[in-house]
C-alpha cells in the first residue's frame, strides 16, 4: 500500500523517483504550452520561424554590414545563425521559466506535484523554436552550398549543455521570483544585455587573446563556440579552455539550481 | 483496517508582516529611521526589513490530532479562517506543516478546486486530458474513462470548442466530471459542491456518495450543513486553528449551527424609537420545545419566540411581532391582542409566541417588534430588523436539496381529479 508521511522540513528523499512518477504531467504541460503558444495568432506557428529570421537579419546587417566584423571565412548570416540557435534556446528558456511559477500560481496553490516540472517544461517549447531555427540554418547552408561535417553529431550534446545552463538559471530565478518579484524586471534586461555580451552577432575570435579566458566565464560563450565548431566545419576552431569552463559552469549552475529550487519549493504555496 | 489518515499534533505557523505604523515624529526621527532601514537593506538585502515592518506570528493550525478509519467519511466544518483550508493544504501536500506529522495510507487525490489547470484556449477534449494528468491520472486511465467523463459532463457537442467559449455551468460540469472519475483511496474535497446548477449539484452529491460506498475514505469540507449531514458520518469542527469538537456529524453540526447564530442581546442597536417612562422590550430570544435557548432550528421544528417587556406605566400595552426574511421583507405579523388582552401593570412581563408547525424555509430570519397603546396612537418602543433565528437543515428528507422559490412552505394538498 502506498504510504505517505508528511512532516515539517522533510526534504524529499525520493525526489527523483517522484519526478519519474510525474513524467506524464511533464509531457502534458509541455504539450499544453506548445498548443497554447500560437493560439489566436493569425500566422500561428510561422512566428517560430519569423522571430529567429528577423533577429538573424538584424544582427547580420548590424554586425556584418555596418560594423564589418570578420566572419571567419563563412557567410556572415551563417555565422550569426549558428549562434542564434543556442542563444535563442537559452534566452527563451530563461525568460519563460523564470515567469513560469507565477503564471501557474493557481496550480501551485491547489494541487501537489513536484514543482520543478513547471520551469522544466518551458524548455520543450524552446526546443520547438530551436528546431525551426535549425531549419532556417539548413536552408541557408544549402543556399551557400555548405555541407556539415561529422562534427554535427556532437550537436545534441551541445544542446544538452545549453539546456543545463538555461534550466539552472531558470530554477534559480523562478524560485527567487516567487518571493522577490524584482527578478521579473531584471530578467528581460539581463537577457537583452546577454545578447551583446555573448558572441551572437560576432565571432568570439574578435575578443583579444588575453581576455579570452575571462570572457568564457559567460557559459554561453563556450556553448556558442561549440555550436559554430559543430556546424560550420573546418572554418571554426574551438577555444578548448573556454569550452571546458562552460561545461563546468553549466554543471554547477544546473546542480545548484536544482538544489536551491527543491529547498525553497516547500514554501512556494505559502508565499506565492 | 486501522487508521488510514493519522494526524498528530499538526501545527502551521504563518509569519505575516505589517507595514509599521508609527506617528511620524520629528523629521530627525524619520531620517534616522530611514537611514537605519537603508543600512539594514545593505547588510541583509533579501531579508524582511525589520525597521519598516512588524512581523507577526499567526498559528493557522495548532495541535490538531485526529484519525480517520478506512471507508469513513469525515466532514470538516468551521468558520472562515478557522484553518480548514490550511488543514486540507497540508493533507494534500501543497504546503508543509510547522509541527506534527501526518501519516497517510493509500493514494491521495485532493480536489481543492474544480478545473485546476484548465486552460481557456484549449478545447474540452484537450482539457480533459490535461486536467486528468494534473489530478494524477495516467493517460491510459483517462482514455479509458473518456467517454464516461464526457457523458457525465453532458458536453458532447462542445468537445472541440475552446473552453473559454463555454458557459460557466458547462465549464464547471466538465471540470467536475474529470475529478469525479478519479479513483484514489483517499479523496480530499473542498467545497466543490457549491458550484453548478441544482441538478448538477445533485449529481455530484450522488457521485460522492457512491465513491464513499466503494469503501474509499473521504475528507469533505463544506459550509453546506445539509451536505455535511447527508454525506458524512463523522465531523470535525475547527475553530481558531484547533479542533473544537469531533464526533458524530449530527451532534457536531447542531453545536456548530447553534454557536453560529450568536444571540445578539444588544437590542438597542436595532431600536428606532422609544418613549421613555412607558414600556420597553428588554429581551428578545427564541427557544426550542425543551426550553433551551437555541437560535437555529431545522425546517418544521417547533420553537417559540420570547419577549420580555418592562412596563413603567399602568396603561395597557399591545405588542406586534413581524417575522421577516433576510431581505427584510415581512412574512407575517402577529399581535398580542389577536389572542389575549393587552398587558398592563408595572414590572416585567414575559410573553411567548409558540410556532408549533413553522412554515419557514431555510434561511436567516429577522424580527421587528413594536410596543404600543391598543388605540395605536402612541408607540412606546420599536425594534426593527433584529436578526433572531435561523432555519438550517430539515427534518424532512424530501427537502434536503430544496432550492424552490419562496420563503414559506405551506401544508398544501395536491389532488388528482381525473
Amino acid at each position: 500500500m502506498h504510504e505517505t508521511v508528511i512532516e515539517p522540513g522533510k526534504n524529499l528523499k525520493d525526489f527523483w523517483r517522484e519526478l519519474w512518477a510525474y513524467r506524464e504531467l511533464f509531457l502534458f504541460l509541455a504539450w499544453r504550452d506548445i498548443l497554447v503558444r500560437y493560439k489566436q495568432t493569425v500566422i500561428g506557428v510561422a512566428w517560430s520561424v519569423l522571430r529567429p529570421l528577423l533577429s538573424l537579419i538584424i544582427l547580420t546587417i548590424v554586425f556584418g554590414r555596418v560594423a564589418r566584423l570578420p566572419s571567419d571565412n563563412v557567410p556572415y548570416s551563417i555565422l550569426v545563425c549558428a549562434a542564434i540557435l543556442p542563444w535563442q534556446f537559452f534566452s527563451n528558456t530563461i525568460t519563460t521559466s523564470s515567469e513560469s511559477l507565477l503564471s501557474n500560481q493557481n496550480m501551485i496553490t491547489k494541487i501537489y506535484f513536484p514543482r520543478i516540472i513547471i520551469p522544466s517544461t518551458t524548455m520543450v517549447v524552446s526546443l520547438v523554436d530551436f528546431l525551426s531555427a535549425l531549419g532556417i540554418l539548413a536552408c541557408l547552408m544549402l543556399w551557400h552550398g555548405l555541407w556539415p561535417t561529422w562534427r554535427i553529431v556532437v550537436l545534441p550534446a551541445l544542446l544538452l549543455l545549453a539546456a543545463a545552463a538555461s534550466l539552472g538559471v531558470g530554477y534559480w530565478i523562478s524560485a527567487l521570483n516567487v518571493k522577490y518579484r524584482d527578478f521579473r524586471h531584471v530578467v528581460p534586461f539581463a537577457v537583452q544585455f546577454g545578447l551583446y555580451a555573448s558572441p551572437v552577432g560576432f565571432s568570439s575570435n574578435v575578443i583579444p587573446e588575453k581576455w579570452r579566458f575571462w570572457y568564457s566565464l559567460n557559459p554561453m560563450v563556450g556553448v556558442i563556440d561549440g555550436f559554430r565548431w559543430a556546424l560550420l566545419g573546418g572554418q571554426a576552431n574551438l577555444y578548448l579552455p573556454g569550452f571546458l569552463l562552460a561545461i563546468g559552469l553549466a554543471v554547477v549552475i544546473f546542480a545548484s539550481g536544482v538544489r536551491f529550487f527543491t529547498r525553497t519549493e516547500r514554501v512556494f504555496a505559502d508565499i506565492i | 483496517m486501522g487508521a488510514v489518515i493519522k494526524v498528530e499534533n499538526l501545527g502551521k505557523k504563518y509569519v505575516i508582516s505589517h507595514q509599521r505604523r508609527e506617528s511620524r515624529g520629528t523629521l530627525r526621527d524619520a531620517m534616522t529611521r530611514t537611514a537605519r532601514g537603508a543600512w539594514q537593506r545593505v547588510r541583509h538585502p533579501l531579508s524582511p526589513n525589520r525597521e519598516l515592518l512588524d512581523l507577526e506570528e499567526m498559528w493557522a493550525l495548532r495541535d490538531v490530532s485526529f484519525e480517520v478509519q478506512q471507508g469513513e467519511r469525515l466532514g470538516i466544518i468551521g468558520r472562515n479562517g478557522a484553518g480548514k483550508s490550511t488543514l486540507l493544504k497540508i493533507l494534500s501536500r501543497i504546503t508543509q506543516p510547522t509541527t506534527g506529522r501526518v501519516h497517510l495510507r493509500g493514494r491521495v487525490s485532493s480536489l481543492l478546486e474544480v478545473g485546476t489547470g484548465f486552460h481557456p484556449e484549449l478545447t474540452g477534449r484537450e482539457n480533459i486530458f490535461l486536467n486528468g494528468a494534473i489530478l494524477g491520472m495516467a493517460r491510459q486511465e483517462i482514455k479509458k474513462k473518456f467517454d464516461e467523463i464526457v457523458a457525465f459532463a453532458e458536453t458532447e457537442k462542445f468537445l472541440d470548442t475552446a473552453v473559454k467559449h463555454y458557459s460557466s455551468g458547462m465549464y464547471v460540469r466538465l471540470a467536475f466530471a474529470v475529478a469525479a472519475h478519479l479513483e484514489p483511496e483517499i479523496l480530499i474535497v473542498d467545497e466543490v459542491l457549491a458550484v453548478g446548477d441544482v441538478a448538477f449539484q445533485k449529481k455530484c452529491l450522488g457521485k460522492m456518495e457512491s465513491v464513499a460506498r466503494e469503501g474509499r475514505t473521504v475528507l469533505f469540507v463544506s459550509h453546506n450543513m445539509d451536505a455535511i449531514d447527508k454525506m458524512t458520518s463523522h465531523c470535525a469542527w475547527l475553530d481558531a486553528g484547533q479542533i473544537k469538537s469531533i464526533g458524530a456529524s449530527k451532534s457536531v453540526v447542531k453545536g456548530y449551527l447553534e454557536e453560529g447564530f450568536q444571540c445578539n442581546s444588544d437590542l438597542s442597536r436595532f431600536r428606532i424609537s422609544s418613549l421613555p417612562g412607558t414600556a420597553s422590550l428588554t429581551e428578545l430570544a427564541v427557544e426550542d420545545v425543551s426550553r433551551n435557548r437555541f437560535s437555529t432550528f431545522r425546517q418544521g421544528e417547533p420553537f417559540s419566540i420570547l419577549l420580555r417587556i418592562e412596563c413603567q406605566t399602568v396603561s395597557p400595552v399591545d405588542a406586534a411581532v413581524v417575522v421577516e426574511n433576510a431581505r427584510e421583507q415581512a412574512l407575517f405579523t402577529t399581535h398580542l391582542t389577536d389572542m389575549s388582552e393587552p398587558i398592563a401593570g408595572n414590572g416585567g412581563h414575559l410573553l411567548s409566541i409558540q410556532l408549533d408547525k413553522p412554515a419557514l424555509r431555510r434561511g436567516k430570519y429577522l424580527v421587528s417588534v413594536a410596543l404600543f397603546s391598543p388605540d395605536k396612537h402612541s408607540f412606546y418602543d420599536v425594534v426593527y430588523h433584529f436578526p433572531l433565528f435561523e432555519i438550517a437543515g430539515t427534518l424532512d428528507p424530501r427537502f434536503i436539496d430544496d432550492t424552490r422559490w419562496g420563503d414559506l412552505y405551506l401544508p398544501i394538498q395536491w389532488k388528482r381529479l381525473t
